[in-house]
């Protein structure tokens, strides 16, 4: 009984992880440029076909294509964010945010269609050699892949941190997200901030690709599902908030495990998507967000 | 509108009323304008509470979704049909009028991603208690026939543009409107910017739900689920935008071109119409946000000037 329980909490800190790591980008590209991202999905899912491609044409290792996707997806955010985002982000504050949904939301069709296009409507996951690979903790199990996961989720926070905190780049990404009109006027390259937070934000969700390929499946539809993942995440953590963000993950997959143990598996989406409903309209900062 | 306006109006619901009677009049043009119909509605409808009141809801389905789900459970119920169908918008009004008060109180973003979840969480209901298709029985499927769905789906659209064209003239959607373009100003005028947004919910819920009616009355078999998915409420977005947001003909206009693309190059290249649809949106969203109605308006100005 006790070891069901506990296992069904460590599944849940795995996958919640997994979620937090989905969230990152959104909330990076959230907090800083003020726009949302709906397409971020489809970043996710751009990000899983690197990875099953590289692995089914070179039978390159999941984890080592992380090399790969990180430049790759973190171009595709560039590219994005020069051609289409880069347009909103002059808008007064409403409208930006309305037009950067919209625009997401084209981005989301366009994707996900020519994604159907290239690489079919197949459901498609990687299994290396280690695929089922567990190991044993006092009775818990613990698949290899998912607890690589983890500690890839907690990298990736670390290393955001570090990189915000330590770097001349990341102290301007957080001057822009405080004040953009101030850290323009200290000097600091707005374009090139933004440019490189979208970048950084797509790669993060490439990252995030790559881990649901391995330890889930993927298919050009996955977008929306997780935009939606991401979507409660940051607004349980609290919008803009970078800490937060892998705690409210976490929190949303130890909730949905054990209400899936409870009451069965069909209603762990529900039980997610209400949290949120009452949260978003008792506490629209977020669980961890300050208090305007 | 000017006479012209009327006049073409009046000619096109003409043709309308008649095409099932005409000779060449087939089940497939039937079929083709009934979804057109349900289309130019689902937009319609949404423009009511994003284009007019400015609330962007990302849950339209929801209320199709609940509308076709009354409406079939109680038709197949042996209910008469006129009172499925009103107890479909009914309830979709209903749950709109539920929801509409903790949801309205969210503002721009949180108004749109609350709605999307809303939505999602009914669609996973759904799914959940509903996983099977919902096919006519015998007697049902032995006198169906096109030419009164037909009808049915023509009404629904009719009374869709109506009450847009009606909110276009009257207090309430001006009112509406106001609150659109600046709350706080409206507010100070004296409009109450909650009951005017709740309203346009309201009616968008209602009519978005009878549009959901025909559909349950239209479709011999389709799973429950199908009219609860998120894909309902993107193609009403995407209509709505791609003709002119906030207009009345500008949804009806979306439709038309949205239903001729997929039919044209759906035959040939599946999912082909929602790529084109996509990066057609997002040329709107960015140089031309008031969608086609914008660019006839400015070719009309261009060419009285050139004269």
């Amino acid at each position: 009984m006790f070891e069901i329980i506990a296992q069904n909490i460590v599944s849940g800190i795995m996958v919640g992880a997994l979620y937090g790591l989905a969230a990152l980008g959104l909330s990076l590209v959230f907090g800083v440029l003020k726009i949302l991202n709906v397409a971020h999905g489809e970043l996710i899912m751009l990000g899983g076909y690197t990875t099953f491609w590289l692995f089914n044409l070179y039978g390159l290792d999941p984890f080592v294509s992380l090399l790969v996707v990180l430049p790759t997806i973190f171009v595709v955010g560039w590219l994005l964010h020069q051609g289409l985002f880069s347009r909103v982000v002059q808008l007064d504050e409403e409208n930006r945010i309305k037009n950067s949904l919209l625009i997401g939301f084209g981005l989301t069709l366009v994707l996900q269609n020519l994604a159907i296009q290239l690489w079919t409507a197949d459901e498609r996951s990687v299994t290396p050699a280690y695929a089922t690979a567990a190991l044993e903790l006092g009775g818990v199990r613990l698949p290899v892949i998912r607890l690589a996961g983890l500690i890839i989720a907690f990298l990736a926070v670390a290393g955001l941190e570090l990189f915000l905190n330590r770097s001349y780049w990341g102290k301007a990404v957080r001057a822009t997200a405080e004040d953009w009109q101030t850290a323009a006027l200290t000097g600091i390259n707005i374009k090139t901030t933004y440019l490189l937070t979208f970048g950084l934000g797509a790669s993060l969700a490439g990252i995030a690709g790559t881990l649901v390929t391995v330890s889930f499946s993927i298919s050009p539809f996955i977008g929306l599902q997780w935009t939606l993942k991401a979507l409660i995440v940051v607004v349980l953590a609290g919008l803009g908030s970078i800490g937060g963000v892998l705690a409210a993950g976490i929190l949303l997959g130890v909730t949905e495990s054990l209400s899936a143990y409870y009451w069965g598996g069909e209603y762990r989406e529900l039980v997610g998507l209400i949290i949120f409903l009452i949260v978003l309209s008792v506490r629209p900062q977020g669980l961890f967000g300050a208090s305007e | 509108m000017k006479y012209g306006g009327w006049l073409i109006a009046g000619v096109l619901l003409a043709a309308l009323l008649v095409t099932p009677q005409l000779p060449f009049s087939n089940n497939k043009i039937l079929t083709i304008l009934i979804q057109l119909f349900i289309v130019a509605a689902m937009a319609s409808s949404w423009n009511i509470l994003a284009g007019f009141a400015g609330q962007v809801n990302l849950g339209h389905a929801a209320f199709f979704g609940l509308g076709a789900l009354t409406t079939r459970l109680m038709w197949l119920d042996g209910y008469p049909l006129a009172l499925s169908f009103v107890a479909g918008g009914l309830v979709a009004a209903l749950f709109a009028l539920a929801i509409g008060f903790p949801a309205l109180r969210l503002r721009g973003i949180y108004f749109a991603i609350g709605t999307l979840a809303l939505a999602e969480a009914l669609n996973e209901t759904v799914s959940n208690i509903l996983p099977g298709n919902s096919a006519l029985p015998g007697p049902q499927l032995v006198s169906y026939e096109l030419p009164s769905r037909y009808y049915l789906a023509l009404g629904v659209v009719l009374v869709v543009v109506a009450v847009a064209y009606w909110l276009t003239q009257a207090r309430l959607g001006l009112g509406m409107m106001s609150v659109r373009e600046n709350e706080a100003a409206a507010q100070a005028i004296g409009i109450n910017a909650f009951r005017h947004k709740l309203w346009a919910f309201i009616i968008s819920a209602f009519l978005a739900g009878i549009t959901g009616s025909a559909f349950a009355y239209f479709h011999v078999s389709y799973y429950y689920q199908h009219t609860f998915t998120p894909l309902w409420t993107f193609d009403a977005v995407l209509v709505t935008f791609v003709g002119g947001v906030g207009t009345v003909a500008g949804p009806i206009l979306g439709a038309i071109f949205f239903v001729v693309i997929r039919d044209v190059l759906a035959t040939n290249l599946t999912n082909f119409h929602q790529v084109i649809f996509g990066v057609l949106f997002i040329l709107v969203v960015l140089i031309l946000p008031g969608g086609f109605l914008e660019l006839w308006d400015r070719l009309r100005v261009r060419m009285t000037n050139s004269k």
